[in-house]
């Protein structure tokens, strides 16, 4: 099991679903594959989105839907099923 | 030759701009931060105005064809040659096949790439910058994607590696900024409080951020009632159509003003209540999301001497770089 960080590559707008009214991209506990979407970044009139990186179990959001990130900030952490997934 | 393997968030052709044509609606263009601008094509030998790669918030990955000397100055991204890290401020050489990356963007919003030779996109009205509003100039008029090819100017001749931007003379960034403006030409249509409120109030720049408009929120101002003149709308912040300044602030319907960059609108309908300062467009250039931004008032002999102080400070990069 390794702890793989989801990081945010751009600075902006976290948002945790793809639009108001739809459910979470994902959420903990949830099992993702490395290039399912955990969340979209808006900047500069568009939404960026943020894939997991790893395949997993989802064990943690750092980051509240809507709140500011920062590049390079890490929004999730992704428990990896075992080595040579990342 | 460059090859573009990722092109980043928006990444474009700049150079010192398209002056001259703001008339007909086209605007100046050019890189945001002008004086990263010049600092990263001094660093490798370029005059200062050359064409460069303006990077914003995440960088590219660009596949060297052909040796170069590079230098990548602004905001916070530490380049990477084959993922091994070089400076910021300083020229360095890519090597034929070698591959130039970026590290994640920790200070400020826009790096400057600068390439000894320049990149050699087709000048259009006497520029290379590209406007993607208008489809024009730059690399086919829009910001780089995959797969794209860029020439590299030659005739420079190229300064070496290892030129370095003095640590008194390089960008600083901050979340937390100062931005010096004048006041005018529309705060007449501010109330003494609207007006105490937009020099008083700490705003924040949101995302929605780019080389056209700049957008913060924070406070509504309080405007003077008034019939609306004819030709203006009936929203208290419309006035009759006029020119809108590189670097005017307006403030549609009160709230969220917004403080136009070098590839803004000429001209519309809302209120400008202040113009910032031409030296400070480029704190505002390097602004990212989030910044907290407050607006200083100066006068014109404040604007003046802000302007010198500009220029000494550019002068003293060509000393140390010329």
């Amino acid at each position: 099991m390794t702890r793989h960080e989801v990081v945010s590559p751009i600075p902006g707008v976290f948002y945790r679903k793809p639009d108001p009214e739809s459910e979470l991209f994902t959420d903990t506990g949830r099992s993702v594959g490395a290039d399912d979407t955990v969340g979209l970044v808006e900047v500069m009139k568009s939404f960026h989105e943020v894939p997991a990186g790893a395949a997993g179990t989802v064990v943690e959001f750092l980051v509240e839907n809507e709140a500011e990130v920062d590049a390079g900030q890490v929004v999730a952490v992704v428990e990896t099923d075992g080595a040579g997934t990342e | 030759m460059i090859t573009v393997r990722k092109p980043g968030l928006s990444t474009t052709v700049q150079d010192g701009g398209r002056a001259g044509f703001y008339d007909l609606g086209i605007p100046p263009s050019g890189a945001l931060d002008q004086y990263a601008l010049q600092a990263a094509n001094l660093l490798v030998g370029n005059p200062h105005g050359a064409a460069v790669l303006e990077i914003v918030y995440m960088g590219p990955e660009l596949v060297f064809t052909a040796p170069a000397v590079v230098a990548v100055a602004g905001a916070t991204m530490v380049p990477k040659v084959d993922g091994e890290e070089r400076p910021m401020w300083e020229s360095f050489a890519v090597g034929e096949g070698e591959t130039l990356s970026f590290g994640y963007l920790t200070a400020g919003a826009r790096a400057y790439l600068a390439v000894a030779g320049g990149v050699d996109v087709p000048e259009v009205l006497g520029s290379r910058s590209t406007y993607a509003l208008g489809a024009l100039g730059g690399h086919n008029g829009r910001p780089l994607t995959a797969g794209d090819e860029l020439r590299i100017g030659d005739g420079v001749n190229g300064a070496g590696a290892g030129r370095v931007v003095p640590a008194e003379l390089r960008g600083a960034y901050s979340k937390d900024v100062e931005v010096r403006v004048m006041m005018g030409l529309y705060d007449h249509r501010l109330s003494t409080d609207g007006r105490a409120t937009f020099l008083d109030t700490t705003w924040k720049l949101t995302p929605v951020a780019d080389r056209i408009g700049f957008r913060y929120s924070g406070a509504e101002l309080e405007t003077v009632e008034r019939e609306p003149p004819f030709g203006a709308g009936q929203d208290p912040s419309n006035i009759v159509d006029a020119p809108y300044p590189i670097g005017s602030i307006q403030v549609p319907g009160s709230v969220e003003p917004i403080v136009l960059h070098r590839d803004a609108v000429s001209g519309g309908g809302y209120m400008m209540v202040a113009t910032v300062l031409s030296v400070d467009l480029d704190v505002v250039a390097q602004s990212a999301p989030g910044t907290r931004t407050r607006f200083v008032e100066v006068d014109l002999d404040g604007a003046l001497a802000a302007r010198a102080d500009g220029k000494r400070r550019v002068e003293k990069l060509h000393d140390a770089l010329g």
